[in-house]
């Protein structure tokens, strides 16, 4: 009978060790889960800035500015257009 | 002094009285019973009290703030998008820097040193010293750990394309909600919810556990819209260009799209940048195109013809004697200013002439016409969720006299708003039908389209729009090298004070490629004042670079030969009016 019991003693020992340990893991997972999603908002945000930053640069009027000024482009005339047509239509 | 053992103290061998014993017994038992009481109600009966207090030592409810979503146009090219800045606020009491640290401080937030102070000295509790600071600095004037200066997370909103989208996209407030325009119309859908949950904390601040949700955050949802950035800025800068060459007070560009009804672009001037508000007038807020009603002029005669074609009281050759220019009807007079002698009904279009239209509609009732208008969405609002969007008038056809309802065939006596013209002219770009408007890009065409005219009426009318803009028409400046176009003029006198007065609207309504008809497009001028008035000489060039610009930028195929203009070497055909 007490050996019994001090087996069960054991194993109750156990599982509470056993608690403390799941426990301990949950948490530091959950922290390495709380992390990366800071760094997902992080990034989102950043996505914005660059979204933000890239269209700033290619603004039409920046594109055409550049086109015309410094790259000395203009709009084809009307003459000088070529259209292909896709075989078969 | 003698010392007494204690065991032979006096005082010991004095009787106590009984009672004092039993008082103590009764006072020491009775106030275990009160403890006692007191644990069992704290513990069993009134335990959330204590269990709350517990829970506040490790707990907390933390916000999770929603972003609100970003707007794009149909290629997806972010036109709004909100991100994070921080406000600097101070509680003045607590503000105690030294003159070398108000001076860094001033100087990294770009602000006087002596505005500094004066917010600092203020007698307030809180002040805000800086708003919406890049979070880089706002990191590093945290990182100079002054007494009483904190900052706070808020976002601000930026608009890439400035000035060339204002209208259609409107603007948020500093509390990041919308004020105008898209930003209004789709608030709900752009803002998004912001939740809270409960979290335990260890004692360095860390999250440990997620205990619930509270209140699950919203993000905002991202809006794609029907406009083509590409097209929205042709129609910017075209339409810039003409109101400085006439000298013009305002202006509107709308392009469709005749498949599905969306809207492409929607430019009204003057405008403003909605990313720097400081300076801002009413004319530069009004979106006019959706808000302010003109009175079209001739642009209103193809639908007249229309009529007039579906009734069966003219076919395109019919002819229409309109010598000798004037027309009486009851005590009014209507002219043309050009004698055309006889004109078949699609050379009063291609020429406009007013006696003609007016003629085709006194042939048909005033019920027909209304009719007509009505089911053109003239007079009704296009119900596309903007905010101050016009309905124009339109009369109730049993109050019309004669002269109203011929002056009405050429678009006077009536007032649109740019879009409303714009829809209307759906009918002859399609097969005589209408589709609703669209704000937001549709990946299939809608289904609901409304007939309005026969598929053999608009093709008819389609034939006389096209001649309208070839040599002998108003409007050969509206050609474009490559493409079949079609469309027409409009010059209306403005209405002021209830008198007609000498300043015009020019306008010009049409579509490309005629063989197949992609885009609409719709051009408004007010107030050319720069010697040209006309929709022919001022609107119809506007069209014409606007469709060549944006039938290339979409890749549609040209339907007509390349070569050279054939532009009338004449004179060009004058308008009436």
């Amino acid at each position: 009978m007490l050996r019994f019991n001090l087996i069960l003693l054991l194993i109750v020992v156990g599982c509470a060790l056993s608690v403390v340990s799941a426990t301990h893991r949950a948490r530091k997972i959950f922290t390495q889960l709380e992390a990366e999603q800071k760094r997902m908002r992080d990034l989102d945000i950043e996505w914005g800035q660059l979204q933000l930053e890239q269209s700033t640069w290619a603004a039409h009027v920046r594109v055409e500015k550049i086109a015309r000024d410094r790259l000395g482009m203009k709009p084809p005339a009307a003459g000088q257009v070529i259209s292909v047509v896709p075989a078969g239509q | 002094m003698k010392a007494i053992k204690f065991s032979r103290s006096p005082l010991l061998s004095e009787r106590l009285p009984p009672w004092r014993q039993r008082v103590v017994l009764v006072l020491l038992l009775g106030s275990f019973g009160v403890l006692v009481g007191r644990s069992l109600f704290l513990q069993g009966i009134n335990n959330e009290f204590l269990g709350d207090k517990g829970r506040a030592r490790y707990e907390r409810v933390i916000d999770i703030s929603a972003t609100r979503g970003r707007i794009t146009d149909r290629q997806g090219d972010v036109l709004a998008v909100s991100t994070p800045v921080r406000s600097i606020w101070a509680i003045p009491e607590d503000a105690k820097l030294t003159p070398a640290q108000s001076r860094d401080l001033a100087h990294m937030m770009d602000i006087d040193l002596r505005e500094l102070n004066r917010k600092l000295a203020s007698e307030q509790d809180f002040v805000y010293v800086k708003r919406q600071l890049p979070p880089e600095l706002a990191d590093k004037i945290s990182g100079m750990k002054l007494p009483g200066i904190h900052q706070k997370n808020e976002y601000r909103r930026y608009y890439p394309a400035g000035e060339v989208m204002a209208h259609m996209l409107g603007f948020t407030g500093v509390d990041d909600t919308g004020q105008e325009g898209i930003e209004l119309t789709f608030n709900d859908r752009l803002s998004g919810k912001a939740g809270s949950r409960r979290v335990i904390k260890d004692r360095r601040g860390n999250v440990v556990e997620d205990v619930e949700s509270v209140n699950p955050p919203q993000e905002g949802q991202d809006i794609v819209l029907s406009l083509d950035a590409k097209v929205q800025y042709l129609a910017y800068t075209h339409l810039k260009q003409a109101l400085e060459q006439h000298r013009a007070k305002a202006g509107g560009v709308v392009v469709l799209d005749a498949r599905t009804g969306e809207i492409l672009a929607l430019v009204n001037l003057p405008t403003y940048n909605p990313n720097n508000r400081t300076k801002l007038i009413g004319a530069q807020l009004r979106n006019r195109a959706l808000t302010d009603t003109f009175e079209p002029g001739s642009t209103m005669k193809p639908f007249t013809v229309a009529l007039a074609l579906e009734k069966g009281k003219v076919r395109f050759n019919t002819p229409i004697q309109t010598s000798p220019g004037k027309m009486t009807i009851g005590t009014a007079t209507i002219s043309d200013t050009t004698m055309h002698g006889i004109l078949t009904v699609a050379q009063v279009i291609q020429k406009s002439s007013n006696i003609g239209a007016a003629k085709m509609a006194l042939s048909m009732t005033s019920d027909d016409m209304w009719t007509m208008f009505d089911s053109l969405s003239f007079g009704t609002p296009l119900k596309l969720g903007f905010p101050g969007e016009a309905s124009g008038r339109l009369r109730p056809a049993k109050t019309w006299r004669p002269i109203e309802q011929a002056t009405m065939s050429y678009g006077h006596g009536i007032s649109v708003t740019l879009i409303q013209l714009a829809r209307a002219y759906q009918v002859f770009a399609r097969d005589g039908d209408l589709l609703p408007l669209s704000l937001s890009r549709l990946d299939t065409p809608p289904l609901n389209a409304k007939q309005i005219f026969s598929a053999q009426t608009a093709r008819e009318v389609r034939a006389m729009l096209e001649m309208a803009v070839q040599p002998g028409g108003t409007a050969p400046q509206a050609q474009i090298p490559g493409y079949r176009v079609a469309g027409k003029t409009g010059t209306a006198h403005k209405l002021e004070g209830g008198a007609y007065a000498n300043k015009y609207v020019a306008s010009f309504v049409g579509f490309a490629p005629v063989s197949d008809p992609r885009l609409i497009i719709a051009v408004m001028i007010d107030e050319p004042s720069n010697g040209k008035h006309y929709g022919g000489e001022v609107a119809a060039p506007v069209f014409a670079q606007v469709m060549a610009g944006s039938l290339r930028t979409l890749g549609i195929a040209s339907d007509a030969p390349l070569q050279p203009l054939m532009m009338a070497t004449g004179e060009v055909v004058k308008e009436e009016m």
